[in-house]
């Protein structure tokens, strides 16, 4: 740091003080989510309504439960920074906003969290 | 200097009296249905839960996920998870500046509408 310009520390950060970082998270989990949402709704919509067999004989098959954490993850993720913009944009005054941007990134972990575990112990018991 | 043209000049657009248009329009939806899937999101992961806990209370979730109102909400959640992703598709040529021409986005368009309504129904044939 001694030995950076002040100008060289600040460049590309802008205003917010972290740069693109959010747009290109949002790029990031857009372009994971493509391939992601192919793989994980063919099985899904096939085992749906199909009863605890049908959910033992899907995500017991290793490549169907990492699809599905991924996706289940990924998508918390790309909700979480999503409705932050939305909030931002919407949501005026400090008390309102923080609360639902907390309460939005709390619940996005809480899903993925419970999606990963979840889809986890199927597989492993099954 | 003066203006001569004072008066006449077009106005900015005012949300309450210009008609929007459908691209416009469909970057509202784009916004409304990621808020919306949540509740897609929310109620998938919920089924899994259920899995993880028990046999009989997955036998609950998923009857509840493909009653006649489940299906409503899960095709529902399908068809604005193909909008927001034809949607988001567009972006990315947009983010790589293509596509922003009024002629292109006349066109694109209607890949994005036609899109989410042709990927709704190819799913729901292939589960």
């Amino acid at each position: 740091m001694a030995f950076k310009t002040d100008y060289s520390r600040v460049q590309g950060l802008g205003g917010a003080g972290d740069g693109v970082h959010h747009w290109w998270i949002q790029r990031l989990t857009s372009v994971a989510l493509v391939p992601l949402t192919i793989l994980f709704l063919i099985p899904f919509g096939r085992a749906l309504g199909g009863g605890y067999e049908a959910l033992t004989a899907t995500y017991g098959q290793f490549g169907n439960a990492l699809t599905a954490i991924l996706f289940l993850s990924i998508a918390s993720w790309h909700f979480a920074i999503g409705i932050q913009v939305v909030i931002e944009d919407y949501v005026h005054g400090n008390a309102a906003r923080i609360t639902l941007l907390i309460v939005t990134k709390l619940f996005a972990f809480t899903l993925a969290a419970a999606g990963i575990l979840a889809v986890a112990t199927i597989l492993f018991r099954a | 200097m003066a203006d001569v043209n004072r008066g006449n000049r077009p106005l900015s657009p005012h949300l309450q009296v210009y008609r929007l248009p459908l691209v416009s329009n469909i970057s509202i939806i784009t916004r409304i249905t990621g808020v919306g899937l949540i509740v897609g999101l929310t109620l998938i992961v919920w089924w899994f839960v259920a899995g993880a806990y028990s046999p009989e209370y997955f036998a609950s979730a998923d009857w509840l996920l493909s009653s006649w109102f489940g299906i409503l909400i899960m095709v529902g959640s399908l068809w604005a998870l193909w909008f927001h992703f034809c949607n988001g598709i567009r972006h990315f040529a947009f983010d790589l500046g293509k596509g922003m021409e009024l002629e292109s986005v006349a066109r694109s368009n209607w890949y994005v509408i036609g899109g989410s309504v042709v990927l709704t129904i190819l799913t729901l044939l292939l589960v």
